[in-house]
């Protein structure tokens, strides 16, 4: 763009938006310049605050107009860096539209901005009974929107799924500008699923404005067991055992040993130090089938042999084992100045056999792994532990970490359970797919935006991509306000 | 067409057949025909791409090929204790597969956990270029590239071919039974259903069926045997008032004759609505203003769908409906209807339209398929 242009082109946003809401200089940018993988780091061309669908739609119209790259960014937690700006384009920053805009308890709908928290739709919610399903553990400070793009999803999304089954309409604007709605309020709808197409497809179809949710009835009663084994392997199985049983528990997380540890001396959530392998299984619902259920669960995890069982004793017990599991993360982070949270799905029966190959591989690069995961899905969140100021220790860790892509792709699995391929895995996006169907992707997304404007550069193999930095803690979570799941 | 297959026996003969077809209609085992008989089109018979290519069950994962009956993947579930969820309408009929995924169609029991689009998790699929695709990946979690499957769920045959689908499933309840509430109002019993809804028993079906005296309301409880006593008391607790009971068989052949819509004419064309609580009303007015108060019809799964009869005998007012649903903001999907319909399977309220065009530019950019 020429300079003149380029300064008509800002003109224009300063007078739709006025001078107060479009950032332009260093230093007021500075916070919007990269995301939750803080190893890349690129500097827009302005960062506008918007307060309305309306001013979406406007910004997104000058940028489509000037021909310039924009992004949407909710709370910037990406951990693939989906939110890392374009280069010279435009960041959109969501956060004021931060409205619930209504709670239907009979519908079981909230139909809320893009810039709501995550966490704020259960607290609406709540006064109904009724709760917002998906629970990333960044819960507290994503967004709906961020949500949306990614299909995010939690520790709690084995029986009801991600985000994707609890979205049910949406206003979204496309990149040239055109506003659509698509879906309703109804869980059934009729016409190819034009909201599942938008629900984690990266910012690349364009903004959505305004989000129908489904809310679900808060379980009335939960049962919560903490199994300790002396190898992963026979906390892996009591899980396969579990699944076999015909049992259907809302959540069946793993963690290993450093994992353990390192939640241990950050929460102290009481768990047993000296476990390989921690199971915690959780059933939810109501009381008389839980009560049935726990029965079996405890019949079928005793078969499974570990050394100690625990049964949470109150809603407290039961908020204590969560935070432990929910903070092992950030609290394995403490142990290390750098580290990865890498995001890969493999099927739940190989998953001993995929923590095995990961534990050789951190020993063949010489890198410490700490392992804490969603085995109900078979989704696995390695934590590669390196020191960037070690000469050759990021590189390595990279390395380790594409390692680990390609086991998952190699054993049936995905490069991404929840977190997106953003920025950080786009080099693999092509290893796990061939070239016809990436083809019919980036056939859809040039239907969509032929100008590649919406968050240029990422999801697709071919793009630029800025240095690598480091992999510190993100702001936000070393000010203890998030944790990493 | 010249030497290209008409029942493909594999996805590369699909390719061959879509690349040399102008004009091409996918049909599964044929049971919704106002779905699949486009005047001038090329018939692609799928029943030969038919067989279950991997089932572990405990993965929760199910790949079958596209022409598979539904009632073989049932079958095989069934041995294992597991099921498809959302619940597939029309499986005795002979559903398949990729029809099921194409009409994007769910039974009664999608209330508990969701419908097709939440279970389907990859797919292949020849597009309207003769290329074979794949999407999404045979686990239960993923989130890498676009997701294809769910863009699938409901295109009609007119996005693609589907060759082979890959479901999530569930166990299945230990048992399940239905109390039913005979010859209510329709706003009372829209009433009693949200007082059950947003009480604490899990639930696995709510219908309210139209019958001459009036609504039933239908509920079906399902889990460990030895709780379900005490939780179908407790709902009927909160229905308060004379509840009849279907154990066992009964409850089993009641929701199989609903799934195969055995209370519908076989004269009669079927629509499917989405729909809320709050837009029963909506229809129900629809319906009076046409005079046809009295047609077969079913408010299902939490009253988020309805599916009416309408009568063969009034086929020429099928226009008259489709103005009036647009006029209500209500969209219809026409099951089986005459064959004059299905160049036009929606009827009433359209949204989405531009997004939906540039899919279909993309995917089938010579209009091989047909458009929506
Ligand atoms: C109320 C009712 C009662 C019926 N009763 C009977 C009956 O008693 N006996 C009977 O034989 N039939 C009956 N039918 C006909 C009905 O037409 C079924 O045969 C079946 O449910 C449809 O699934 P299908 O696999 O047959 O899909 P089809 O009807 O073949 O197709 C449904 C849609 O999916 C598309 N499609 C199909 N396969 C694919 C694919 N692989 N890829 C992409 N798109 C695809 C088609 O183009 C079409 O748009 C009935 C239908 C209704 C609505
Ligand atoms: C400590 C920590 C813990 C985490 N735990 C989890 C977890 O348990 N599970 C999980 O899935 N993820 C987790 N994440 C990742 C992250 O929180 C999620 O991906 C979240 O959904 C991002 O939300 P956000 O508001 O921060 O979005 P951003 O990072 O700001 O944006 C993410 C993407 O969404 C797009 N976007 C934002 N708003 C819109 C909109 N309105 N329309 C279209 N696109 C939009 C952006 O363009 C970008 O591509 C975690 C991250 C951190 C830092």
């Amino acid at each position: 763009m020429a300079t003149t242009d380029a300064a008509d082109f800002l003109d224009a946003l300063t007078q739709r938006l006025g001078p107060e809401r479009v950032l332009t200089g260093a230093a007021p940018m500075a916070a919007y310049e990269s995301d939750a993988l803080t190893a890349f780091r690129a500097r827009p061309r302005a960062v506008v605050l918007v307060d309305s669908a309306e001013e979406v739609v406007d910004v997104v119209r000058l940028c489509a107009a000037a021909n310039v790259p924009f992004l949407a960014r909710g709370s910037g937690t990406s951990l693939s860096g989906g939110s890392l700006p374009v280069h010279d384009g435009v960041v959109i920053a969501m956060n004021r539209l931060n409205r619930i805009l209504e709670v239907d308890p009979v519908r079981r709908t909230a139909v809320v901005e893009p810039g709501v928290v995550n966490l704020a739709v259960s607290d609406a919610a709540e006064a109904y009974g009724l709760y917002y399903s998906p629970d990333p553990s960044s819960q507290s400070v994503c967004t709906i929107g961020g949500n949306l793009a990614f299909n995010s999803g939690g520790a709690h999304c084995l029986k009801y799924g991600m985000t994707s089954n609890h979205v049910l309409g949406l206003k979204v604007v496309l990149p040239d500008g055109e506003v659509i709605e698509i879906g309703s309020d109804s869980l059934e709808s009729v016409g190819p699923d034009l909201v599942g197409l938008f629900v984690g497809s990266e910012g690349l179809f364009g903004i959505a404005t305004k989000i129908t949710l489904r809310l679900l009835p808060k379980p009335e009663t939960y049962f919560t067991l903490l199994a300790a084994y002396d190898s992963l392997a026979a906390a892996g199985e009591a899980v396969a055992a579990v699944v076999a049983s015909g049992l259907l528990p809302g959540a069946m997380e793993i963690m290993d040993n450093l994992a353990i540890e390192a939640a241990e001396a950050a929460v102290g959530a009481g768990y047993p130090l000296d476990a390989e392998g921690l199971l915690i299984v959780e059933l939810e619902g109501e009381k008389q089938q839980v009560a049935a259920e726990s029965e079996l669960l405890l019949e079928v995890v005793r078969r499974s042999k570990p050394y100690l069982e625990h049964i949470a004793s109150d809603p407290d017990d039961r908020m204590r084992i969560w935070k432990g599991r929910k903070s092992a993360f950030s609290a394995v982070g403490r142990l290390s100045p750098d580290y990865i949270v890498q995001d890969g799905v493999v099927p739940r029966s190989r998953l001993g056999e995929a923590l095995t190959k990961i534990q050789h591989l951190g020993e063949e690069h010489r890198i410490r792994v700490a392992n804490v995961f969603h085995a109900g899905d078979g989704n696995l969140h390695p934590l590669i532990l390196f020191d960037g100021r070690v000469e050759g220790e990021l590189e390595r860790a990279e390395e380790l970490a594409g390692e680990i892509l390609r086991l998952c792709i190699d054993l049936g699995g995905s490069i991404t359970g929840e977190h997106g391929v953003g920025m950080e895995k786009r080099q693999y996006l092509g290893e796990m797919f061939g070239e016809a169907d990436l083809d019919a992707m980036r056939r859809i997304r040039m239907a969509i935006d032929p100008g590649e404007l919406a968050n240029r550069g990422k999801m697709f193999p071919d793009a630029e991509a800025p240095a690598l930095l480091s992999h510190a803690p993100h702001p936000l979570e070393a000010a203890g306000i998030i944790s990493r799941e | 067409m010249t030497g290209a297959p008409s029942r493909p026996g594999s996805a590369a003969e699909v390719a061959e057949a879509v690349g040399g077809a102008e004009r091409i209609v996918p049909r599964g085992g044929g049971t919704k025909p106002a779905l699949w008989s486009v005047e001038g089109a090329y018939v692609l018979d799928l029943s030969a791409l038919s067989g279950i290519t991997e089932y572990l069950p405990s993965e929760y994962t199910v790949t079958a090929l596209a022409g598979t009956p539904l009632a073989d993947v049932d079958a095989r579930l069934a041995a294992k204790g597991q099921y498809l969820p959302f619940d597939p309408l029309l499986v005795e009929a002979g559903s398949t597969v990729g029809g099921a995924v194409a009409a994007g169609a769910n039974g009664p029991g999608r209330l508990r956990y969701g419908g097709l689009r939440d279970f389907l998790l990859a797919v292949t699929f020849v597009d309207g270029r003769g290329e074979i695709v794949r999407g999404g990946a045979k686990v239960v979690k993923n989130a890498a590239g676009f997701d294809l499957p769910k863009l699938m769920v409901g295109s009609l045959g007119r996005l693609g071919v589907l060759t082979e689908c890959t479901f999530k499933v569930f166990p299945h309840p230990e048992s399940c039974a239905t109390l039913r509430v005979a010859g209510m109002a329709l706003d009372e019993a829209i009433e009693a259903a949200g007082r059950v809804g947003a009480g604490a028993v899990e639930i696995e079906c709510l219908d309210l069926a139209h019958g001459l005296a009036g609504w039933d309301l239908e509920i079906r409880i399902g889990g460990r045997s030895f709780a379900l006593d005490a939780r179908l008391k407790r709902a009927a607790d909160l229905l308060d008032t004379d509840v009849s009971t279907l154990s066992d068989d009964a409850d089993a052949r009641h929701w199989r004759a609903r799934r195969e819509f055995g209370w519908a004419s076989t004269a009669a064309s079927v629509l499917k609505l989405p729909l809320t609580p709050a837009t029963a009303g909506a229809l129900e007015q629809v319906l009076a203003d046409l005079d046809a108060s009295q047609v077969a019809r079913v408010y299902s799964a939490g009253i988020q769908q309805a599916f009416v009869a309408w009568p063969a005998e009034r086929v020429a007012d099928l226009p008259a409906l489709d103005r009036a649903l647009s006029e209500a903001k209500l969209t219809a999907l026409a099951l089986r209807a005459p064959a004059e319909a299905a160049n036009q399977p929606i009827l009433g309220h359209r949204t989405g339209g531009e997004l939906l065009r540039r899919v279909e530019q993309a995917l089938d950019p010579a209009g091989r398929f047909g458009r929506l």
